[in-house]
């Protein structure tokens, strides 16, 4: 039974890192680029909610609801002032300038909070849990499981429902052409990374409020996220989740083994994934 | 006063030029096809009129306005649309989806273009989006007189574009272009690896293209085809426009000269 | 007169700059006997990031390869030496050459893993491999586990030359390994740039560079996109695994998230480049030197620091991405390490071409 409960534990975890991998797949189907940042983002939208909480005296969920905006911007100026410039044949300019990025961010974060650990406190929520048989489930954990699928399935109407998703689609076919239909590309790779950002300040509420986290642990989430991704497949959003749970449960059940191992067990879980299925479980077309 | 008029119009990719002072023009209500061999320039002057190519300002000039300068989105939503060599359909996109996206930009400002104009306050540049207002169309095509113009398209309407016949490719590509409603229709060898017959169908369309208020250049390798639907000729070699003309005034020595370059 | 037709890649400036550098390697090598300890420190830090700088300019400039994962090689290399000095009782100097071949060794799965990855893919995939190698090293608890551990004094004091350079230089114990590492890392440097510039100068060099402008149609006119890749890479792997060794024994104290960190050995060598010039030898050069002002200018201000290297590098690679030594030689034309063939010589060469 101990197993059963650490593996729904571990299903749950995924969700979380669906989440961290959501954005991030969303940008590279549309412009294929990687941002080495990502991770550092998600921990300064979390700081970003802190603060809103600290200041507005808000509601946790509330803050993620004003600091949504502010990402989203954020998203906009950042895809049309720096990564545009990066974007073409060569993969070294969008890889060294977002790995500059995820540089600057985490130490501008550690000059203004420090290295010290932070947490976005939800009261009773934090512990709150609901029983089904033997089985414990926190209220948190299946919280951000559910999150993770509506964003999965609020983005998969967002590309096969809408305007903007079908000139997302397009443009990823071919920009030039794009641009013939009255698309401006640049335009829809700022509106793609803005829409990423709203993902990220979701990812930020969760990471922020149910573990501790510091301005240093972004890179780690980009690689559980890198992880996810690779193992769904690339442009798969279903596989993608399918992916962080692949990561959360390999985490919980070797770290049910033995607690040093959490982390390196997701490691050798995607190692081995990518030995098997190098194009992951659910590569899209051919 | 022409619709579209390119004045000494030059191009070059790289250290490379392509285009050396091309001038054309096409008068409203117009058919004109340009003629060429491969590599005389043709693509390239699609290129630059649509925006694709960036060219120096005030060599293209559109319903009066130096439109050299500008975007291809900005160009095509002034009403200038594109059928693009190769067909180019988007893979992901069904057929009705590659129909929808072409009239979904067209005309008008959108939230982008106003927020570039408002920047453009601070930056000091020229709006560029200035010229875009105002392009309403002729309002005559939407998915419904597409599909009766090729009525296959209605019947294959959900699935992928790329997965139709050439032909069919084709008739998706004129359709997506035509859905902007656009009053300059740009077609860039339509109907090559096509086979007759269905070359035959797509020209069928051109009459009621014009009906539809949309003045047309036809790019084509087939001189026959060119002779047939157009009113006027230009036929271009190594980068430069070497003859011009109605059909009826110029002669096979002619065009045999101005297209390979030698004497008969 | 006609001089007859010759293919060369010299240059007059490179001509001068070979004759500088040697007189520069001379005095650099003479250096114990004027400088102190702390500019040998200072210089010992220059030179060993100066190899980590060109192995990795080698992988990503030449090989196309944007690797984010080589602290895996300098953790890797540091922990075979503390393993064979520790645990083998072996000489802290021949053990870097066993550090070399581990991190040689352990590139071969890396490869393997990693060349299943495309393009930014690879990067991040290099990442999670240095990721598990450091917390697969946290494990090992005979060289400290996650807490680390020391050289041994035995060893350190039994180290071969040492005694001698003691005596030379008339300094104690612990300033002389300093001067022995100091000469290691002068040799690897000087070894490395050396390698590096024959091995672009090959038949293979070339190659490689065609891979890297053009996967597609290097393959088309046979070259073997996929062996270069792997020899490139492996390279890489040995060098930083050499440079890990020697920065550990000098260090004589390790722990895993040093030696795998990722902004000591991966973070500022990727700056170093850039800010020098990507897929130059002299990039790395000038770029270590850029590093080492700035962060006797700025190291006290931490955070600060590595901000503003973050910042100079966003700058440079987007406005002028072939770094400070391409802006030098686009307005000088000068090239210290030319790997260009040119043709000299002959009935119209009096004149220069």
């Amino acid at each position: 039974m101990i197993w059963v409960d650490t593996i729904i534990q571990g299903v749950l975890l995924g969700g979380l890192y669906a989440l961290f991998a959501a954005g991030l797949s969303l940008v590279f189907g549309i412009m294929r680029l990687v941002n080495l940042a990502h991770g550092d983002l998600i921990v300064f939208g979390a700081y970003l909610i802190l603060v809103v909480v600290s200041v507005l005296g808000l509601n946790p969920f509330l803050a993620a609801i004003v600091a949504a905006p502010v990402m989203f911007v954020l998203g906009w100026v950042l895809q049309k002032i720096v990564l545009n410039r990066t974007l073409g044949e060569d993969i070294l300019p969008p890889l060294l300038v977002t790995f500059g990025l995820s540089i600057v961010i985490q130490n501008g974060l550690l000059e203004g909070f420090s290295a010290d650990s932070q947490r976005i406190s939800l009261g009773a929520l934090e512990t709150a849990s609901v029983s089904l048989g033997q089985i414990s489930l926190g209220v948190m954990p299946l919280l951000t499981f559910a999150s993770a699928v509506a964003v999965i399935v609020g983005l998969n109407q967002l590309f096969y429902r809408t305007a903007i998703g079908r000139a997302f689609r397009a443009t990823s076919d071919d920009p030039t052409t794009a641009s013939l239909m009255g698309i401006r590309p640049d335009r829809v790779f700022a509106s793609a990374t803005a829409i990423a950002m709203l993902v990220v300040t979701i990812a930020a509420l969760y990471l922020g409020t149910r573990a501790n986290f510091d301005p240093n642990i972004g890179p780690a989430r980009l690689i559980y996220a890198f992880e996810a991704v690779i193992i769904g497949g690339l442009g798969s959003l279903w596989g993608t989740l399918a992916g962080g749970i692949i990561i959360g449960v390999a985490q919980t059940l070797g770290a049910a083994v033995n607690p040093e191992w959490q982390i390196l067990a997701g490691h050798v879980a995607f190692l081995i994934v990518l030995l098997v299925r190098p194009r992951g479980l659910f590569p899209r077309g051919g | 006063m022409a619709i579209l008029e390119t004045r000494g119009l030059r191009a070059s990719y790289g250290d490379f030029q392509a285009l050396f002072g091309v001038d054309i023009r096409l008068e409203a209500g117009e058919t004109v096809a340009i003629i060429g061999a491969n590599g005389a320039g043709k693509t390239t002057l699609m290129r630059s009129i649509t925006g694709v190519l960036k060219n120096a300002a005030e060599e293209i000039v559109h319903k009066g306005t130096d439109i050299g300068h500008l975007p291809a989105d900005t160009i095509m939503k002034r009403g200038v649309a594109m059928v693009p060599e190769g067909r180019k359909l988007f893979p992901s996109l069904s057929v009705e989806e590659n129909l929808v996206i072409g009239g979904q930009h067209k005309g008008g400002r959108d939230l982008g273009d106003r927020i570039d104009s408002f920047l453009s306050r601070f930056t000091g540049g020229p709006d560029p989006m200035e010229p875009a207002a105002g392009h309403q169309g002729t309002g005559y095509w939407s998915l419904e007189t597409i599909y009766d113009l090729f009525p296959i398209l209605r019947e294959r309407r959900h699935n992928p574009g790329t997965a139709l016949s050439g032909g069919q490719q084709q008739m998706v590509a004129i359709g997506r272009a035509l859905m902007s409603n656009p009053d300059v229709l740009l077609c860039d060898e339509i109907s090559l690896g096509l086979a007759p017959v269905v070359i035959k169908d797509i020209y069928a369309a051109l009459p009621k293209i014009k009906q539809s208020g949309a003045s047309v250049i036809v790019v084509e390798q087939d001189i026959g085809q060119a002779m047939a639907v157009a009113d006027r000729v230009y036929c271009m070699m190594e980068g430069r426009v070497t003859l011009e003309g109605r059909p009826d005034e110029i002669s096979r020595d002619d065009i045999h000269a101005a297209y390979f370059g030698a004497a008969v | 007169m006609a001089t007859p037709y010759a293919v060369t890649t010299r240059t007059p400036a490179s001509s001068v700059a070979m004759i500088f550098g040697l007189i520069l390697v001379a005095v650099l090598f003479a250096a114990p006997a004027f400088a102190g300890r702390g500019t040998i420190q200072d210089l010992f830090f220059i030179l060993t990031m100066l190899v980590l700088a060109q192995f990795w300019n080698l992988l990503a400039g030449y090989g196309g390869l944007v690797s984010v994962g080589q602290q895996a090689f300098v953790g890797l290399g540091a922990y075979a030496l503390y393993g064979a000095v520790i645990l083998g009782g072996i000489d802290p100097v021949v053990s870097i050459l066993i550090a070399g071949l581990a991190a040689l060794v352990l590139a071969v799965p890396t490869a393997f893993f990693a060349f299943r990855l495309q393009g930014a893919y690879f990067a991040i995939g290099t990442w999670v491999i240095a990721e598990v190698a450091r917390l697969s090293v946290a494990q090992w608890r005979a060289v400290g586990g996650g807490t680390g551990t020391s050289l041994p004094r035995d060893a350190l004091r039994e180290m071969m030359l040492v005694d001698w350079i003691g005596e030379a230089f008339d300094v104690r114990a612990s300033a002389a390994r300093d001067i022995l590492a100091y000469w290691l890392a002068l040799t690897l440097a000087v070894a490395t740039i050396a390698g590096i510039y024959w091995l672009l100068r090959t038949k293979r060099g070339l190659a490689l560079a065609a891979v890297r402008d053009n996967t597609e149609a290097a393959r088309s006119v046979g070259v073997d996109a996929g062996r270069m890749k792997w020899v490139v890479f492996l390279t890489s792997a040995f060098g930083t695994g050499l440079a890990g060794g020697m920065i550990y024994l000098q260090k004589a104290r390790i722990s895993p998230d040093a030696a795998f960190s990722v902004t000591d050995w991966t973070a500022y060598v990727i700056f170093i480049v850039v800010i020098g010039g990507i897929g130059t030898i002299e990039g790395p050069i000038i770029g270590v030197l850029v590093l080492f002002l700035l962060q006797s200018f700025l190291a006290d201000f931490g955070t600060w620091y590595l901000m503003i290297l973050g910042l100079i590098g966003i700058g440079v690679m987007l406005f002028a991405p072939r770094g400070l030594w391409g802006l030098i030689s686009e307005r000088t034309g000068l090239q210290l390490f030319p790997v260009r063939r040119r043709l000299t010589g002959g009935p119209l060469m009096d004149k220069e071409v």
